[in-house]
């Protein structure tokens, strides 16, 4: 009846596990509480769960990124402490447990934080700076979302029913295989990412769609924002990557499942195959996560220097070279394995050639600084932060991009310490400069500025107090995902990396206590005008949170730095009378099915990890019943009467007339 | 809002000749969206393609592709699927003309072909298992099993999409919403036949010659 699934998978003599999943659950069971008490349901059915606007499905993604960023960092200071305490002793974590860590950890990170992080501002910026209404495939856009949603509550539960993978972020064969790996844990690996991915693969074919169909008058190619332009990159490369990763999971899924023999050591299976297939998509994905953050950058550091970007065609070569180029350098993720000098060299020079753009990219940034009159806001000391720190991860990634020197230093805490340089002091360092740039934009309201830099700079002497020391193990011999040691030199470093870890968790807690003390706040941190940067692109050219139409009137765009130039015409002749010509405007009309399908999802996927043969069915009749349902309805969207429109905008467009006037003065 | 003129030095680049004159039509939104979905499918069976290369040799000592086609039933299979591609376009220009009972009786069509070219798969892959060939046998016949099987599961899910829209116009006639997802359909049908003519070539032609 239920498969492999009986009490014995809840890890009852297992206290740490338990205790999490527990106090974990509790709260989802309290939250649900209060907003059922309090009424808050139908609120939150109808305007954000059944929701198919894009700036709400944006929000969604990055408050999901976020709470994983705590079970994800969880993890991480669970490792540092293990491996702080564990010379000569099995510290607290058993094994398999440990294993377990690292595992999610990873696997967390990557899918369930930087990705949704990335996805969600793309979602929430791409169609206000194209100056659009909405997405090109709205319900589906919300389809992804969930599906998304799905992948991260399946890597949760494993928490409690059954185990996850001990087979790191990436599970290699033949580790992974029924043989070596016959619990649960590797298939939750596989079902929660084939189900995001499918999430994911969505939202690349959405936005790929935006950028190149969708766009307002005047809004040709060279005129678009770089975010725009790097948002395309990084969603073209979705569509060409994604796919690779579902192709390589279903083949390790048949292994598992039904006994075939792709990666297996007997009947003629092949593991390399394995690691080209999963590195084929796993180095273009690193690329997915960095060119938003990169996007980010382009647009916070132009408009907290007062200038246009330096050099916006380099940068718009160079971010679509990082694109191709991308899918070039794969191999040098196992120099190691026998390829032979040849192979390695062209390799390893490819991967040194890719970091000319990214060269490229940061001169254009510290020109565009180069007299500006900069503005050492919050989002801006992230894009300080970052081009200090990802320079340094960029040249640690140079140097492992040599083979010789990646054989002394493969699978050591170096290579540990090169990828989180880059992905911390790239993506999330990105990710939290978008998260500050663009809240506003979102709720109407800045956050906390105090708060905002203390995280700052806790998380930027964390980050290089947590992973210097690990550059240094790496020398000295220590390899990754060590439960235990007995290399006495090592100590020292380990517990100062653990140290560092603390300073990032305090930064987090900065930042916790930063939205906690903005919401508080939010009448004195209030933007009326929309436009609470001096910003350059569209999207702050509509009131913020915009009206779910975006844009009363759709803007023409008459060149680079759209609003830049509207605003600079409206000083010299003041913002025009006559009032603008409003229309009745149609919206797509919300809609339960991303919701409703992902639930069919969960209980698939849930089935097939624990063998359900009868609730896999059930949730493939249901997913079927769900689309065709969902094409049956007659009226999918509404119309907001031209009047409506005119009421909304009018209420912006005096509140924008003094933001001209006094800069007009000034 | 405000509204910007243009203006000469705005446009340094003098792009004026490329100006763009603002969002695509749904049409062309949904048929470009879906273009790029069948781009991302065709990458997954590139995956799919390439492990059979990797592994077509790999038999462990158990059968070949020479000795287990049987080209005559492959050639059946390619006929129907061949047709179908035809009837489907029957389908696709009885949609632009609006006529419901060509549509119907092309889509009919290209439904039954499909199920028959399902059918012979099915009897082939149960012939090879009961042969001892079936996927868990070499890592050959994995490969094999998976990159047909999969076009087959396309197939599939592309006979129950048929079905529906046949019943969408049947319920509610030809609205712009239905013929944008007459339109994917017809996409995603061709593109399965190419993808059956690749697997055609490599798998089968190649593998019998070999």
């Amino acid at each position: 009846m239920f498969g492999k699934l009986t009490l014995s998978a809840i890890p009852l003599d297992q206290p740490i596990p338990l205790i999490a999943g527990g106090a974990a659950g509790l709260l989802v069971v309290a939250v649900l509480a209060w907003i059922v008490v309090k009424g808050h349901l139908p609120y939150l059915w109808n305007e954000w769960i059944t929701s198919v606007d894009h700036k709400r499905i944006g929000v969604m993604y990055i408050f999901l990124a976020m709470l994983m960023l705590l079970r994800g960092f969880a993890d991480a200071l669970m490792m540092r402490g293990q491996q702080a305490v564990a010379l000569h002793s099995n510290g607290y974590l058993p094994p398999e447990h440990y294993n377990q860590v690292f595992s999610a950890h990873g696997t967390i990170m990557i899918f369930f934080v930087a990705m949704p992080f990335v996805i969600g501002l793309m979602n929430l910026v791409v169609p206000l700076q194209l100056g659009v209404r909405d997405v090109a495939f709205p319900t589906l856009n919300s389809v992804g979302f969930w599906l998304t949603a799905t992948g991260a509550l399946l890597v949760n539960i494993s928490l409690v029913v059954g185990e996850f993978a001990r087979t790191g972020w990436l599970p290699y064969p033949p580790l992974s295989e029924l043989t070596y790996s016959p619990g649960v844990g590797v298939d939750y690996y596989l079902w929660s990412l084939q189900i995001s991915g499918v999430g994911t693969l969505v939202s690349g074919v959405n936005l790929t769609t935006t950028v190149l169909k969708l766009r307002t008058k005047g809004m040709t190619l060279l005129r678009m924002p770089i975010f725009c332009w790097t948002t395309l990159a990084s969603n073209l490369l979705i569509v060409a990557a994604f796919p690779i990763l579902t192709a390589t999971l279903a083949m390790l899924i048949l292994d598992r499942y039904l006994g075939f023999h792709f990666f297996t050591n007997d009947a003629g299976g092949n593991v390399m195959m394995f690691m080209n297939l999963i590195w084929a998509w796993g180095h273009p994905e690193v690329y997915i996560l960095i060119l938003p953050a990169f996007g980010v950058f382009s647009e916070v550091v132009p408009t907290f220097s007062g200038k246009p970007l330096f050099g916006y065609r380099s940068m718009v070569l160079a971010t679509m070279s990082i694109c191709v180029i991308s899918f070039m350098v794969w191999l040098h993720h196992f120099f190691t394995m026998g390829a032979g000098p040849d192979v390695n060299a062209i390799f390893g020079i490819a991967s040194m050639i890719i970091a000319v753009p990214t060269g490229v990219k940061i001169y254009n940034w510290l020109f565009t600084m180069y007299g500006g009159r900069v503005r050492f806001t919050s989002p801006m000391l992230w894009s300080l932060g970052f081009m200090v720190t990802f320079i340094i991860g960029g040249l640690t990634g140079v140097l492992v991009a040599v083979p010789p020197a990646d054989f002394l230093l493969h699978n050591s805490l170096f290579l540990v310490a090169h990828f989180h340089n880059v992905i911390i002091g790239g993506v999330l360092f990105g990710a939290f400069a978008g998260y500050t740039y663009w809240f506003p934009k979102a709720f109407g309201f800045r956050l906390h500025e105090g708060w905002g830099i203390a995280a700052f700079w806790f998380w930027q002497v964390g980050f290089f107090v947590a992973f210097m020391p690990l550059y240094v193990v790496g020398f000295l011999g220590m390899t990754r995902r060590m439960q235990h040691y007995d290399v006495p030199e090592w100590k020292p470093w380990l517990l100062v990396a653990g140290f560092g870890a603390i300073l990032i968790f305090i930064g987090i807690l900065c930042q916790i206590v930063q939205l906690v003390v903005s919401i508080a706040r939010r009448e004195e941190l209030r933007d009326r005008t929309g436009d609470p940067w001096d910003g350059r692109s569209l999207e702050w050219a509509t009131a913020s949170p915009p009206p779910v139409f975006n844009f009363a009137v759709m803007p023409d765009v008459s060149g680079e730095d759209a609003y830049w130039l509207m605003k600079a015409h409206a000083k010299q002749q003041g913002l025009e009378m006559r009032a603008p010509d409003y229309k009745d405007i149609e919206m797509p009309k919300n809609s339960p099915t991303g919701f409703v399908s992902a639930f069919f999802a969960a209980v698939m996927g849930f089935a097939m990890i624990w063998h359900i043969w009868w609730m896999v069915i059930a949730g493939l009749l249901g997913a079927f019943a769900t689309f065709v349902a969902f094409a049956w309805r007659d009226h999918d969207e509404y119309v907001i009467p031209a009047a409506d429109v005119e009421k909304v905008d009018r209420v912006n467009l005096e509140e924008r007339r003094g933001l001209v006037t006094i800069a007009g003065g000034a | 809002m405000m509204s910007a003129t243009v203006t000469a030095h705005a446009d340094p680049h003098h792009l004026h000749s490329a100006e763009h004159s603002g969002p695509a039509s749904k049409r062309i939104v949904t048929g470009y969206g879906f273009w790029i979905f069948l781009l991302s499918d065709i990458v997954m069976f590139s995956c799919f393609f390439a492990s059979y290369a990797v592994l077509s040799g790999q038999t462990a000592g158990g059968p070949s592709g020479a000795q287990l086609f049987d080209l005559k039933n492959v050639a059946i299979e390619t006929a129907l699927l061949l047709v179908s591609s035809f009837t489907c376009g029957m389908a696709s220009i009885a949609a632009d003309m609006r006529n419901k009972f060509w549509f119907q009786i092309s889509m009919a069509v290209t439904g039954l072909l499909g199920a028959g070219f399902l059918t012979l798969e099915l009897i082939e892959f149960a012939d090879l298992v009961e042969k001892g060939a079936g996927p868990s046998r070499s890592a050959f016949l994995s490969s094999f099993f998976t990159l047909v099987g999969c076009h087959g599961l396309h197939v599939t899910a592309g006979i129950l999409w048929l079905l529906t829209m046949m019943a969408q116009v049947t319920a509610k006639g030809f609205r712009a919403d239905i013929q944008r997802r007459i339109l994917c359909f017809a996409l995603f049908w061709h593109a399965l036949d190419i993808i059956w003519v690749a697997v055609f070539s490599v798998v089968y032609l190649l593998g019998s010659a070999a």
